[in-house]
């Protein structure tokens, strides 16, 4: 690695999916222009009925919930000391801290008047769970950056500052675990305010653990579908010396959170609602089949978690069922009561997809340029695949 | 107690003079709509051969007010929940939390902000009654303190048990709110909302937050401890080998 700062843009070569992300980019920058002339009315298909979309839904969320592998690593190998996991610890930080700046992007969208999101620091509302939101969003961002600091500190030959930044590890771990714990279980803790508009199947008392865990749950699974990504768009072996003991531990998060799952079910006695068989009992059953059954029963034989098809396999199912769980949440289990369907916009649609795709592309960029993965950056793809 | 409102469904002949009024008080634009909207606070519909007044209930304990995290909604000692239009950020929680479905919004602004009934709070501070209660003809909707409006209302359903449904809505619902109906047809035929806990729903939000300066304390502690306890092996682990080392060189 040199010490001069030269970026890898040379190397770039502009192939399919660049333009595909450059056109997703354009289309993003098109529904803003009109959000901020004609309203949100004009974009989505959010109403007096149905106020928060996929926006919230998917975008804060999944972002968040996904990001939850970063503080799951960084405790294993900082406060659990199980230093073996060092080397993708980068990249998972890298991960979280995407996710957060996907959610803080979307919501400058979603917000009626954005410019005013700094009201919550100076107009304070402890009684309201989305004022913990915020603050989590504001503080565990920041958390965030100066944990991954000293990647690019250390590529543009800062060294001081990133030695500073390594002794203050251990308290920067913790209050990066203390906030997570928040904000995870905080989305949860939103939903608690609505038990007469939330169906049955999803309202719990214990949302907010059940919201925590299995963010858990899914985040592992997001490392190892971030590492499986990487190998198909950088060339890189997978490495399941790592990966295979993470999967014992998605296993058991999913595992609990399973169980609690069916325990609130039978507290507020919805089984009814399953075998009913309606529009809530299917997409419940997709969700709980696809997020807990398949993979905490796949990944349970050493065989399968040894065998990286099966591995990434059950990564993806895990997090396709994360992601159907936080929309059920979000939007099947509200709709009943707001008396109306919602499906979202193509507008609402393009920003989703723009974001996840500029985050796949700043990815991308970083492991091309920065020391994400171990061994320093890595050189372009002449042919960049769906992952880059 | 503060202020409050009763209305009577059975004495509401559906003139919408109350809807008129609000609009011209509250200065909100275009006609009167069928359904609340951030431009119409309150409507009258047709239900079941009676007429039933829509609008803000103003809770004793607001969930919008609970869940709003720049404190723009504000339930106010005389009665009304006020809303502070300048420090809205409009993420909408209110809406989505609100069990009466009340709060509605600009969707149609580049620059939008909610609209809700404020129980014409200015009005109420210079003494004089809501702007719906001073226009209704019919005593349907009748102003005045809580305590004397629950009176009221019990005292006619005393009198005439035959013609009323025995229930005061708006006692209990949510916690109880500053505005109440009786009725002579069930309250969930009218379109409102009867599943509503008795318990403010703010109480179970409130009951995880509180919690979390306690929370902050031994998680706190914990990890730390975790960490401890895991460097320390390192250390005793790293001792030993060089004990042994030395050991086996001497």
């Amino acid at each position: 690695m040199t010490d001069t700062a030269t970026l890898a843009s040379r190397r770039f070569r502009p192939g399919f999916w660049t333009f595909v992300a450059g056109l997703l980019f354009l289309a993003f920058l098109t529904v803003t222009v009109i959000r901020f002339t004609k309203g949100l009315g004009a974009v989505t298909n959010l109403s007096d009925k149905f106020p928060w979309g996929i926006w919230i839904g998917f975008d804060l969320l999944c972002g968040v919930g996904l990001a939850a592998g970063a503080f799951t690593l960084t405790a294993v190998v900082h406060l659990f000391n199980l230093k073996k996991f060092e080397p993708i610890v980068r990249p998972t930080i890298l991960t979280g801290f995407l996710g957060y700046s996907f959610v803080i992007v979307a919501l400058l969208l979603d917000l009626g008047q954005p410019w005013r999101i700094w009201h919550a620091i100076i107009y304070w509302n402890p009684h309201s769970v989305m004022f913990e939101v915020a603050w989590c969003v504001m503080l565990y961002t920041t958390v965030l950056a100066v944990e991954f600091a000293p990647v690019v500190l250390e590529r543009f030959g800062f060294n001081a500052p990133a030695r500073f930044i390594h002794r203050l590890i251990t308290p920067l771990v913790i209050l990066g675990v203390m906030l997570s714990t928040l904000h995870q279980s905080s989305l949860g803790t939103l939903y608690l305010i609505v038990p007469s508009k939330l169906h049955p199947l999803w309202y719990s008392p214990m949302l907010p653990v059940q919201f925590y865990i299995s963010a858990i749950g899914a985040g592992i699974g997001m490392v190892v579908l971030e590492s499986y990504l990487s190998k198909r768009a950088f060339h890189r072996h997978l490495e399941m010396d790592l990966l295979e003991p993470l999967a014992r531990g998605m296993v058991v998060a999913l595992g609990i959170y399973g169980l609690m799952r069916i325990q609130a079910i039978q507290r507020n006695h919805a089984f009814g609602s399953i075998l009913e068989f309606g529009y809530e009992g299917r997409m419940f059953l997709l969700e709980f089949t696809l997020g807990v059954i398949l993979p905490v029963a796949l990944m349970s034989f050493r065989r399968l978690r040894s065998d990286p098809n099966w591995l990434v396999a059950g990564a993806f199912m895990a997090v396709l069922g994360f992601v159907m769980n936080r929309l059920n949440v979000s939007i099947t289990g509200m709709e009943a009561a707001s008396g109306t369907r919602y499906m979202p916009s193509a507008m609402e649609i393009i920003v989703s997809v723009g974001l996840v795709a500029t985050g796949m592309a700043v990815f991308a960029f970083a492991v091309r340029n920065f020391s994400i993965f171990p061994g320093g950056p890595i050189g372009a793809d002449p042919d960049p695949k769906p992952g880059a | 107690m503060g202020m409050g409102l009763l209305f009577d469904a059975t004495r509401c002949v559906g003139c919408g003079a109350c809807s008129s009024a609000c609009k011209e008080q509250n200065k909100l634009p275009g006609p009167v709509e069928e359904v609340l909207t951030a431009y119409t606070w309150t409507t009258v519909q047709p239900q079941e051969g009676l007429n039933v007044r829509r609008m803000c209930m103003h809770c004793e304990v607001p969930t919008c007010a609970s869940v709003c995290p720049v404190a723009a909604l504000v339930k106010t000692p005389d009665g009304p929940v006020v809303y502070d239009a300048q420090r809205c950020m409009g993420c909408r929680y209110c809406m989505m939390a609100c069990p009466f479905e009340i709060p509605k919004y600009q969707w149609d602004r580049p620059v939008p902000i909610v609209g809700k009934c404020i129980l014409c709070s200015s009005r109420i501070k210079e003494g004089k009654p809501t702007a719906c209660a001073e226009a209704c003809a019919y005593e349907a909707t009748v102003f005045g303190k809580k305590e004397d409006l629950v009176w009221e209302a019990r005292t006619r359903l005393r009198q005439k048990p035959g013609e009323y449904v025995n229930h005061i809505y708006g006692l209990t619902e949510a916690g109880g709110t500053s505005v109440m109906a009786i009725s002579s047809v069930p309250f969930d035929k009218l379109g409102l909302k009867t599943n509503l806990p008795g318990e403010p729903p703010a109480m179970r939000t409130w009951q995880v937050l509180s919690n979390i300066p306690d929370f902050v304390a031994v998680w706190g502690v914990l990890l730390y401890g975790v960490h401890w306890i895991t460097a320390r092996r390192e250390d005793v682990a790293h001792a030993e080998a060089k004990d042994n080392g030395r050991e086996n060189r001497s």
